[in-house]
């Protein structure tokens, strides 16, 4: 048979392997500066672009989508061209993908501090950039499949199916999340309201985990994995049943992110019955990830590679049993709005993502490079600094979430909250938030010197830009037979249809009854729509990332009642265009606080929390004193609400600012009569003022 | 609640039957498949990362 002759493009994974690293640094020195903001408020900087609420959603993305992104983009190149035996389909689309993709980091990285946020965890960046998004994953999907059309070998690996998967269900997630209504070029609504708003977020929030954390990178296990040890996997057949029961299985577990809450019963009890499930297939892609070193375990010893992809392979399995017990209701109840979480997520990103694209790197560099790794001693050296990173983060965290969950559950002999407010709560644990922020050092410092180790390596080999091959061409004969699974790893087009029923049918089930069933969200007569001031103040909200620390969610626990008041109902939240549930308290539920203070009392806490409270550790908000409220947008979202359902009264946008400075001159007169405060009704804290004042109030029995 | 909506779709219980149904039959015949697979074929699969 003919030879055909070709070369591999190694130059796109170089550039998408530079952006990883140089991304992954700043990732980190953000996260690094969030952690330290913890115990030192003073580190917010007094500025509103650096606040915890606003870098917090930064810091995520990007780890998420420029970090491991990037990495993704790297090791899919690289080893879906070798897997196929071909170049990609398009230099041109593998470029637009390099350059679009950095791009949409970029505006990333200046719209987050800017404020610009939908709010929503994962999906924060505004409309504009989630259709170059789109867009851009759309010239990738096209690559991707385009360089499986054109392949040289017959049969696709296992690590090809996870790339397919990834591609298809990470498009449909990111659509179906991110619609939303334009108000302005950087602000947009949801298109949907409180609890189905919630279950399409953690629906893709948990998907997001699952297709753009996991899938793509055990294709890359299933490749690097067997590459660096120089054998093949344990076992392809359950490489096989794993693919298929992860996918099958993970789309349906969404719903464990909001145990207790207002959702309804019956799909939370569906989120975890999956996420139990999903120990199966979790635990049998490390077992097949570790056990293809079985007999080779002292090329452990000597091969940093294999030590990484060994501790990466761990976490990965420490976290999927983790995370299934996680959404087993009575362990949620205590885990969840805590550092536990915060804890699990890092041995995820930090072991499970960092370890192994951290192990790929150092495979991939010396290949590329047409050299051998420069120091293996800084490569242990790194290995040990970061395993160590990772202990120090976690361990503390794990304490610092579950003492603080026990306090806030601790009742005295009197039957009344031992500790009351909220605050003792957080002093208590701020020595962990320290110990947390030498963790994460620790694992900086590692990637400090892997960036050291690599740049000498490849100063001392030379890059092979296009990487010659040759191969036979696939031949056009038509294989009759074959069993049906053979067939369908012929057939990629089939393949990936089928890839898409699997991940579309979880998602449906748990969806179309949420949403044919508009009105099952039992209504409630006295919840209604925000006021034009309100509306603004819940912008400001938003904007600022108050729900970064802050949930509006309080549980049906004895322990929340008593704290917060009336647990939350789902009609409370029909006009909630994005909710805003939150996930994390380092601050106290919100969802009662209208009517618990009098109006000077925000705007002295605004101003300067730990003076109100002392000791805490809530950076001050001191710009929503001088920034104007911008009533030039009320008429535009008000029109923008009512499009997507919100029930103002008729031609309520004719008369919004005016409603909106008859508000506000009350709010402002009240902060004069209560303590003197002079402050103009046009300030952002006055708005600010109304939207807390009216949280939790549309249900509240009014004392006559 | 949700019964209640669920009862005003025409033959709704066929649903969760059908889906359950062709979830286990998907799994049943993957799992038939791998047990009977060619063993050549898995070898040569298996090596593919490693030519």
């Amino acid at each position: 048979m003919e030879l055909e002759k070709f070369s591999y493009d190694n130059r796109i994974v170089k550039y998408f392997s530079i952006a990883t690293v140089i991304f992954g640094v700043v990732g980190m020195l953000v996260g690094l500066t969030a952690a330290i903001q913890l115990f030192y408020p003073i580190f917010n900087f007094d500025l509103q672009y650096t606040t915890f609420g606003r870098i917090r959603p930064l810091h995520t993305n990007a780890i998420i989508f420029a970090f491991v992104g990037n990495a993704m983009f790297a090791g899919v190149y690289y080893s879906m061209q070798r897997l196929l035996k071909t170049r990609m389909f398009s230099d041109l689309l593998s470029w637009i993908h390099f350059w679009g993709w950095q791009l949409i980091i970029v505006a990333a990285a200046i719209t987050l501090p800017l404020g610009m946020t939908t709010s929503k965890e994962y999906a924060e960046l505004e409309w504009p950039i989630d259709i170059a998004i789109t867009v851009i994953w759309v010239v990738f999907g096209i690559n991707m499949i385009g360089t499986i059309l054109k392949r040289r070998e017959r049969h696709m690996y296992v690590a090809i199916w996870f790339y397919i998967a990834t591609f298809v269900t990470v498009a449909v997630l990111h659509i179906v999340n991110s619609f939303e209504i334009p108000v302005t070029l950087f602000k947009s609504y949801s298109w949907y309201a409180g609890v189905q708003d919630a279950l399409v977020q953690w629906w893709y929030g948990h998907n997001a985990v699952a297709f753009f954390l996991t899938t793509p990178f055990l294709g890359l296990m299933y490749y690097f994995l067997p590459k660096a040890a120089n054998r093949p996997v344990y076992s392809y057949k359950l490489s096989i049943i794993h693919f298929w029961s992860l996918i099958f299985i993970y789309i349906w577990a969404g719903p464990h992110h909001l145990l207790y809450t207002s959702l309804p019963d019956w799909a939370q009890s569906l989120g975890v019955v999956f996420s139990i499930m999903l120990i199966a297939p979790s635990w049998g892609g490390m077992l097949n990830g570790l056990l293809t070193l079985r007999g080779a375990w002292d090329r452990v010893r000597e091969d940093p590679v294999l030590k990484f992809m060994v501790v990466a392979v761990t976490a990965y399995g420490m976290a999927t049993l983790e995370g299934p017990l996680l959404s087993l209701k009575n362990v949620n109840a205590i885990a969840h709005f805590t550092d536990w979480i915060v804890a699990h997520v890092h041995v995820g990103g930090l072991g499970w993502n960092g370890f192994m694209i951290f192990g790929m790197l150092y495979w991939v560099v010396p290949k590329m490079w047409g050299t051998s790794l420069y120091s293996k001693k800084l490569a242990n050296a790194h290995f040990w600094i970061g395993t160590l990173g990772i202990i120090f983060y976690a361990l503390p965290l794990y304490v610092a979430g579950i003492v603080q969950s026990l306090m806030w559950k601790q009742f005295n002999p009197q039957g009344f909250l031992e500790y009351k407010n909220f605050l003792e709560t957080v002093v208590q644990i701020l020595p962990m938030y320290m110990l947390r922020a030498v963790g994460g050092s620790l694992y900086l410092v590692g990637t400090f010197i892997m960036i050291y180790n690599l740049i000498k390596t490849a100063r001392e080999g030379d890059f092979v830009a296009n990487e010659y091959a040759e191969a036979p061409a696939l031949e056009k004969r038509r294989i009759v037979g074959g069993h049906w699974h053979s067939v369908l790893e012929r057939k990629p087009v089939i393949f990936t249809a089928l890839t898409i029923v699997a991940i579309l049918i979880g998602g449906l089930v748990e969806m179309v009854p949420t949403f044919l069933i508009k009105s099952n969200v039992p209504t409630i007569a006295s919840v209604k729509p925000y006021t034009a001031l309100e509306q603004h103040g819940r912008d400001i909200y938003i904007r600022e990332g108050c729900v970064s620390c802050h949930t509006q969610m309080v549980r049906p626990f004895r322990s929340e009642t008593e704290r917060y008041g009336e647990y939350s109902k789902a009609g409370e939240f029909v006009y909630d265009h994005p909710f805003l549930w939150g996930s994390k308290r380092t601050g106290p539920d919100l969802h009662r606080i209208g009517g618990k203070y009098p109006d000077s009392w925000h705007y002295y806490h605004m101003l300067d929390p730990a003076a109100v409270s002392s000791g805490s550790i809530m950076p001050p908000y001191p710009w929503l004193f001088e920034q104007k409220i911008d009533t030039s947008e009320t008429v535009g979202k008000i029109k923008a609400l009512r499009a997507i359902g919100v029930d103002y009264a008729l031609n309520y946008e004719d008369i919004a600012n005016q409603d909106l400075n008859l508000q506000a001159e009350q709010i402002a007169k009240n902060l004069k009569d209560q303590d003197g405060i002079v402050v103009g009704k046009d300030a952002e804290i006055i708005a600010l003022i109304a939207y807390l004042q009216r949280l939790g109030m549309d249900i509240k029995v009014k004392d006559n | 609640m949700f019964k209640y909506y669920f009862e005003q779709i025409q033959g709704i219980a066929i649903w969760p039957i059908i889906s359950l149904t062709i979830f286990f039959m998907f799994f049943i015949g993957l799992i038939w498949w791998v047990v009977k697979v060619d063993k050549s074929y898995i070898r040569e699969m298996k090596n593919l990362p490693l030519d």
